[in-house]
């Protein structure tokens, strides 16, 4: 369960112009849903995929991860969630160069302080689930295609069995056929393992793969479709 | 994150860039290597130093003429040790103060000494027989002379091993030039007895000189019967002090003079003597150590270099571990412990290559290079400190980043 209440981020800068990139956003996602955010740049969704990824706090209002109030915490508290409750999937992988598929799997486990004998057959368990063949499991990132690479860095955020998968633009690096398979592995994730998933995403046919899309434009939500409404018209033409 | 963990990274990350890793080491190798060489030559030199001190005998007061000057007139003074002012009749005077148990006397100086055609040009020492005991002096073949031959002006001489060789060659043993002749300052002396090799001491050769009697000597080559150097051995380390001060007074007296500052002798304490070497060759070592150990200040910088490369580098990579829950100790960790495992290997490395460069040393022979336990342990302190301190900066920065920019970072 993830709640929202009127959070509001503002930035100074430089002398006395305040930006205000987020103003006012309240929204409930429930455990078990596929919500894609959308939005162009400028709008405020990377600020907001900061605020649910526990990488910032809002400068008001709340938001409560799977019971816990992240809202005001800094520091190491905000990372201690992160290392809980929260799956990254970033648009750029971000795994570790000369590192095998099953250490880059591991790595959050290290954090966790999670038994040694333990963590190879978690990460195994997470890539079997992000779909990566098993003969690929020793071999390192350069050895991949973009699109393994992409369901490693998946698997890598399932590992921790978080509250919530966050995927900041995972298409952005992909072409449009690995694109597909990658957003199916979410939709089957979603569908047959019950993860709550939030997309972040500024394309249209990305966000239809969810089953919920928020709009967001200038820090404020400018449409919900809620849930199991899907492939909803655009209100307006797309300014991506 | 478990040590295993800790130490599995680290290898991964030094081994990603194994020619920077390596270079940065050099440093410290260097540094550590440099500090453990100088340090056990520093201390080579002193153990020679002091073992060539103590080889002149134990517990030792020398005394020397010191500069004559002029009763009132204008106090021209001579110089120390030139002036004649030491009778043996001090001598025998001295001999009966407590605590002294014998008195060596000596009339040196230097002559040229011809034998079969041959010559050389060496330190000729007229001395009495308590000489030898006191001043170490052992027979390798022969006999030392007696005080009877002295009375008797024999003009017999025991030679020292390199005045030896330089007189009847390279090829002549001990037993071939006793009862040979040499010819000190025309005058023929029969030789009876070679020293046996005291060694090259830091300041002389003690083993190229040549010992005659006293009283020859001061017949037949001084010209006079002042001594050169009067060599009193108290009984024991702790009358030393006391020996001092009753020999001055006594000499004071017997040459009239009130004002000890006027005084035409000097008493040299042989612990002083050791004292002041050892302190001149510990400075000498810490200098020695002091320059090395910039280079391994040097070094320190070239790992803190090198880290600060290595974690804007791997900007991305941190953003990627405080985004998956690493903590900022974590991540500190992560970099401390590669600067430490760097420079611990280098001091390794390092405390190698100072052994060998001081074992190298020792073969030429040309001081016993000795590598101590205190300072190879120092240096495995120092190294993981070097670690610690210029790691420490780099690794806090790393630490502190904030995720989402070290993400975004291209």
């Amino acid at each position: 369960m993830i709640e929202v209440n009127d959070i509001r981020k503002t930035y100074h800068t430089g002398g006395d112009t305040v930006t205000h990139a987020l103003d006012g956003v309240s929204f409930t996602i429930k455990d078990g849903e596929f919500v894609a955010i959308m939005g162009p740049s400028g709008s405020g969704k990377s600020t907001l995929m900061h605020i649910l990824g526990c990488l910032d706090t809002p400068t008001s209002g709340t938001y409560v991860l799977d019971g816990e109030d992240a809202s005001t915490l800094s520091g190491d508290r905000l990372a201690d969630i992160r290392r809980r409750k929260i799956g990254f999937v970033f648009q750029s992988f971000n795994l570790l160069p000369r590192t095998t598929v099953l250490r880059n799997v591991m790595l959050p486990l290290t954090y966790a302080n999670i038994p040694m004998e333990e963590r190879e057959a978690r990460a195994k368990a997470s890539l079997a689930a992000a779909g990566l063949d098993e003969s690929r499991f020793e071999h390192k990132s350069n050895q991949l295609s973009g699109g393994q690479i992409q369901r490693v860095a998946i698997a890598r955020a399932l590992v921790n069995d978080p509250a919530l998968i966050l995927a900041d633009e995972p298409t952005g690096n992909l072409d449009t056929r690995t694109s597909e398979i990658v957003l199916a592995t979410f939709e089957k994730l979603n569908r047959e393992h019950g993860r709550t998933i939030i997309l972040i995403t500024h394309e249209q046919e990305v966000a239809e793969h969810a089953r919920r899309i928020i709009r967001i434009r200038d820090g404020k939500i400018q449409s919900d479709s809620g849930d199991h409404a899907r492939r909803i018209p655009n209100p307006e033409p797309s300014t991506v | 994150m478990t040590t295993q963990d800790l130490m599995q990274e680290t290898v991964t990350a030094l081994g990603a860039n194994k020619v920077r890793s390596g270079l940065t080491m050099l440093g410290i190798v260097i540094g550590i290597g440099s500090v453990i060489a100088m340090v056990a030559i520093g201390n080579g030199a002193q153990a020679s130093i002091q073992s060539s001190i103590q080889s002149l005998g134990s517990n030792l007061l020398i005394v020397t003429p010191g500069a004559q000057r002029n009763a009132g007139g204008f106090g021209v003074s001579s110089g120390r040790g030139a002036a004649k002012t030491i009778t043996e009749a001090d001598a025998v005077a001295v001999a009966g103060v407590p605590g002294v148990a014998r008195v060596a006397q000596e009339i040196s100086g230097r002559y040229q000494i011809t034998a079969k055609g041959t010559n050389t040009n060496t330190t000729v020492d007229g001395v009495n027989s308590a000489f030898a005991s006191i001043r170490n002096v052992a027979i390798d073949e022969g006999t030392f002379f007696s005080d009877s031959q002295s009375q008797a002006l024999a003009k017999v001489a025991v030679i020292g091993p390199t005045t030896m060789t330089d007189l009847f060659g390279d090829t002549a043993t001990a037993s071939d030039v006793i009862g040979q002749q040499i010819r000190i300052k025309g005058a023929v002396f029969s030789v009876i007895g070679v020293t046996v090799s005291k060694g090259g001491s830091g300041f002389t050769n003690q083993d190229d000189i040549i010992y005659v009697p006293l009283r020859t000597a001061a017949r037949y080559l001084a010209g006079d019967s002042y001594l050169t150097t009067m060599d009193i051995q108290a009984t024991d380390a702790d009358a030393m002090s006391s020996v001092q001060t009753d020999v001055t007074a006594l000499l004071l007296e017997r040459h009239k003079i009130q004002d000890p500052t006027q005084a035409d002798f000097s008493v040299l304490n042989q612990a002083d003597i050791v004292a002041t070497a050892s302190s001149v060759t510990g400075t000498f070592t810490l200098l020695l150590a002091a320059i090395a150990g910039i280079s391994l200040l040097v070094g320190g910088i070239g790992i803190m270099n090198m880290m600060l490369t290595n974690v804007t580098e791997r900007t991305r990579e941190i953003g990627l571990r405080k985004a998956i829950g690493a903590t900022e100790s974590d991540i500190s960790n992560q970099f401390l412990t590669e600067s430490i495992v760097l420079t611990v290997l280098g001091g390794a490395i390092g405390i190698l290559l100072g052994w060998l460069i001081a074992s190298a040393l020792t073969l030429t022979g040309l001081l016993t290079a000795t590598v101590s336990l205190a300072s190879v342990l120092t240096a495995f302190g120092v190294s993981a400190v070097i670690g610690i301190t210029f790691g420490w900066y780099p690794a806090r920065r790393a630490a502190r980043m904030n995720p989402i920019d070290a993400l975004r970072f291209e």
